[in-house]
């Protein structure tokens, strides 16, 4: 199509004022501003749709979210990694205000403070919650956090072998592997009730609770990794701290987390948010942003981008890290989602979310043919079912009766660290959005198969 | 001083806390009470702020207050291409059918999100003449990761393992050398000509069975379009490299050029720049990679593949066969996909066409208007970002960075100062096209200002902003004496 005389509504510009501007250039056509492009490359023929009017786009765009079956049509209880949580109205008032929405990354201090005092509460916030001397301004997502902490590790310690877990996210350990490719570094998976650690090992690295649901102990790996001269790293889950002692309670050197849980919505997995947090003696190795507190030249207090020499805009290839932009304004959403929660409100979530699960679990327990493997240790929001038919079917008949089931666990790579018996696993999330109702809903659902 | 009404940002949240206060109020439990775990793993000592809903509202806003922003005033920080976000992409991106679906459910309950994603991949793939695409990497330097990584992967899959380096223009943004270095390669300079091109004789010099590749920004960061870049990508592929491509720029382009037909081999796109997502105050974005067919086996997993059926295509998620492996936690940054998706439907080929036309257009505007007061280093047709630099100035005891102050004074965002490196004085400055053509001229009427103010008054150029919240911080305390939390007073 060419419709030669296209005025997009995002453009001032008109035909008139072009020619104008042109004119004070001795140009008369916006063409001739190309002319170092080789002619032969030059207005390549470009196949796409004719445009389409707010009104059109709304129509196809409704029409396309409608074939997703979204969390809050029906029971849900899907979270491996992603959380179905409530997020109060604030949040997204606030965060898409044009002043934090539209604004670049705070290079500007005198004109960013509102960013910038956002993310120094951000940090204030979030190294509270884990229990760690300080955060920084966040990462990607909470697997890239993770691998940015193991790659941390090993510049701290100086080692380049790594022992992961094999309770530690499939995923994640997925990104671990391609972030860590081209540093020959050494990823071990060991076993969580006996990790292997040595005096060559980096870090030792856990998930709390772990992706299957578990609480472990915390204390006994970082007396295990310290033993050894070796970091704990430890990835966490922010509303689980809002009432058990986090990592930082035991000595964790880095922890990391998935913000996403923290007021950002599932959004078919992102944006979302990475968290990381170390020991003060480890900031000068850590990636990403950071916002210190200053005074101007008249003495006022404010906020500046600090400790830049870690980062790749100055130190260029020795930087501790490539990353440059990251989620700000979801460090924002989570920061007006923590405020809003309090000390109280997070806590009175994750103690929602404690006691729906556990009643989930002890009537799915009781239901014939299934049983709780992992029963016997503490667990928070999740828990891992042995079904008598494969998860798959369950979660097909399930969604018939409009229930979103558990992760089906049978199938790599969320098998590959599982016992053989353990050939039925649904890792079954419940959060404070499930109702009585919804709970009692999965049960008589699951009580179908037998 | 007692302030009245206003709602003052001086206190932090913790500082504001009233035992007591609540910004929200939970549902009631309604599953009979569970025992709780040993007390021993309960925590008691959880240091969030008790304040209540409208004060949550208040600060945030007044927060919100004392920052610029695109939607407040123009911002033309040069490589950032702070253009407009149009509303309706963010309110798509909130529809309920996306926002609020989980990465992990099956195909069959999120056809609509995976074709809408197989659809952008090909919009992209046209847009920038590449066969593959994948949208699962989440900002630009992500994006040069998992790029740099795939001309690793391709090279040790030949056993050509000997490609240890890559070639970087001085003029490149940080992270392409430190995506480079994270990716394994030694990092060697490549220089640039008396023209800003790349200088071709520097490049033979670097080519040969020890080079893995270059990496280059087209336009380059100086706003040019480097007059030999298919000749920089022939000696490349002769030699044995690939060319990577940093799509920051691409809004110069947009249907002016495709970086496929120039022989590009792997690049990135800031869907975060060219394609209108909003920045965030520094994310989220989104960093799709595109790649020529060689490069197809070894893209970051997932990507979205469709095939056909009786009732019309079905789409899924998919590992390419030799694939870098994955780069974050699940598909990409939907939300941002979303909005880049809605973007690219509402201009179609000539709307697409006429956003390169008018940046660059504007951009041009600006250097014939400044080039007699602010040194032009390469007095050429720029691209759709204008490079000056204050040398002028400095000469009268005014810096780049004096320059940039004062134009926060005049309601102004400063441009991207001291880079290019290769600058002096570096004003990298980037309208786009969003900006009318009064404010173009309210721009040049500010610098001119300050162009006489550097001779009037330097000393209170000098001292510049005297109008924001507050004036120049005190950088190097920060970064000795590092203060990043808030404490309680002991």
């Amino acid at each position: 199509m060419t419709t030669a005389h296209f005025q997009s509504h995002y453009i001032p510009n008109t035909e008139r004022e072009q020619a104008e501007m042109l004119a004070t250039l001795g140009l008369t056509s916006i063409d001739e501003l190309f002319h170092d492009i080789p002619d032969e490359y030059r207005n390549p023929p470009l196949n796409l749709p004719e445009p389409l009017s707010e009104l059109e786009i709304q129509r196809e765009l409704a029409g396309l979210a409608s074939k997703n079956r979204s969390l809050g049509s029906g029971p849900s209880f899907l979270g491996a990694g992603s959380y179905h949580h409530f997020i109060p109205a604030i949040v997204k008032a606030l965060m898409t205000r044009g002043e934090f929405l539209t604004a670049y990354t705070p290079y500007q201090p005198e004109v960013s403070q509102g960013t910038l005092q956002v993310i120094y509460e951000f940090q204030t916030l979030i190294s509270s919650l884990f229990g760690m001397e300080v955060a920084n301004a966040g990462m990607y997502d909470g697997a890239t956090s993770l691998a940015e902490g193991v790659l941390m590790a090993c510049r701290v310690t100086n080692r380049e072998r790594v022992a992961v877990s094999d309770t530690v996210s499939p995923t994640y350990l997925q990104v671990i592997r391609t972030y860590c490719q081209a540093h020959g570094i050494d990823i071990e998976v060991v076993r969580h009730w006996e990790p292997e650690v040595g005096d060559d090992t980096a870090c030792l690295v856990v998930q709390y609770p772990n992706f299957y649901g578990g609480l472990e102990d915390l204390g006994d790996f970082a007396q295990l990794a310290h033993g050894h001269g070796a970091l704990l790293v430890v990835s966490t889950d922010p509303t689980a701290c809002g009432m058990l002692n986090p990592p930082g309670h035991y000595s964790a050197d880095i922890v990391t987390g998935e913000g996403q849980p923290l007021g950002i919505p599932t959004s078919y997995g992102g944006p979302y948010l990475g968290l990381f947090t170390c020991k003060e003696q480890y900031i000068r190795q850590m990636p990403s942003r950071l916002v210190g507190r200053t005074v101007d030249s008249q003495g006022r207090t404010g906020y500046v981008l600090t400790l830049q020499t870690r980062e790749q805009h100055i130190r260029r290839e020795r930087a501790t890290s490539n990353i440059c932009t990251n989620e700000a304004l979801y460090a924002l959403a989570s920061t007006i989602y923590l405020a809003a929660m309090g000390r109280q409100g997070l806590k009175q979530v994750a103690e929602l979310c404690y006691h729906k699960a556990h009643y989930a679990a002890s009537r799915i327990e009781s239901l014939p043919g299934y049983n709780l493997p992992f029963q016997r240790g503490p667990f928070f929001q999740e828990f891992v079912v042995q079904c008598p038919a494969p998860p798959a079917e369950i979660n097909r008949k399930l969604m018939e009766r409009n229930i979103l089931g558990g992760l089906d666990i049978s199938v790599p790579p969320y098998s590959a660290p599982l016992p053989p018996d353990l050939d039925k696993g649904m890792l079954v999330c419940v959060t404070e959005m499930n109702s009585k109702e919804d709970i009692d809903a999965l049960v008589a659902g699951l009580a179908e198969f037998n | 001083m007692l302030k009245g009404g206003s709602r003052d940002t001086g206190k932090l949240l913790m500082e504001r806390s009233v035992p007591g206060r609540a910004g929200v109020v939970a549902p009631p439990l309604d599953v009979p009470e569970q025992p709780l775990p040993d007390a021993s793993m309960l925590r008691d000592d959880l240091a969030l702020p008790e304040v209540s809903e409208p004060e949550v509202v208040q600060y945030f806003t007044a927060l919100s207050q004392q920052n610029f922003s695109i939607d407040t005033q123009f911002y033309p920080l040069g490589s950032c291409t702070m253009k407009y976000n149009p509303k309706i992409n963010d309110e798509m991106a909130f529809l309920p059918g996306f926002a609020a679906i989980h990465p992990l459910q099956p195909p069959d309950q999120s056809q609509g999100a995976l074709e809408l994603l197989h659809t952008l991949q090909e919009y992209l793939g046209e847009i920038t003449g590449m066969s593959g695409v994948s949208l699962a990497t989440l900002a630009g330097a992500h994006g040069e990761l998992a790029g740099v990584l795939m001309m690793r992967a391709y090279h040790h899959s030949r056993g050509d393992t000997g490609r240890i380096k890559m070639a970087i223009p001085d003029s490149a943004h940080g992270t392409n050398p430190a995506s480079a270095a994270m990716a394994g390669f030694e990092v060697v300079t490549l220089a640039s000509d008396e023209d800003g091109n790349v200088d071709l004789e520097a490049l033979h010099e670097l080519v040969g069975p020890d080079l893995a590749g270059v990496m280059i920004t087209l336009p380059s960061t100086l706003g040019l379009f480097d007059r030999n870049i298919v000749e920089v990508c022939r000696i490349v592929h002769e030699a044995g490299g690939l060319v990577y491509g940093d799509g920051a720029n691409m809004n110069a382009l947009l249907g002016r050029a495709k970086l496929g037909d120039l022989g590009f081999d792997v690049i990135h796109l800031n869907l975060h720049k060219t394609f209108s997502t909003p920045h965030g105050g520094g994310g989220p974005g989104a960093g799709p990679v595109c790649c020529a067919p060689i490069l197809e086996p070894y893209l970051a997993a997932p990507i979205v593949t469709a095939s056909a059926n009786g009732s019309g295509p079905t789409y899924a998620l998919s590992n390419p066969e030799q694939s870098i492996g994955k780069m974050s936690g699940y598909h990409g940054n939907f939300g941002v996909l979303v909005r880049a998706y809605t973007y690219i439907r509402t201009l179609g080929d000539a709307g697409i066409k006429s956003i390169s036309g008018n940046a660059v257009l504007n951009a041009n505007y600006l250097l014939g208007a400044l080039k007699d007061i602010y040194y032009l280093p390469y007095d050429r047709t720029c691209m759709h970002e204008v490079v000056l630099s204050a040398d002028w100035q400095r000469a009268r005891g005014v810096s780049g960075l004096d320059v940039a102050k004062r134009l926060l004074d005049y309601g102004f965002h400063a441009p991207t100062m001291y880079f290019p490196l290769i600058v002096h004085e570096a004003l990298m400055i980037e309208p786009t096209e969003s900006e009318n053509r009064y404010t173009l001229d309210a721009f040049i009427e500010a610098l001119r200002q300050i162009n006489r103010e550097s001779e009037t008054d330097p000393d209170m150029v000098h001292h510049a902003p005297h109008t924001t919240p507050v004036s120049r911080l005190d950088e190097a305390g920060a970064a000795r004496h590092p203060d990043l939390r808030w404490r309680p007073k002991t």
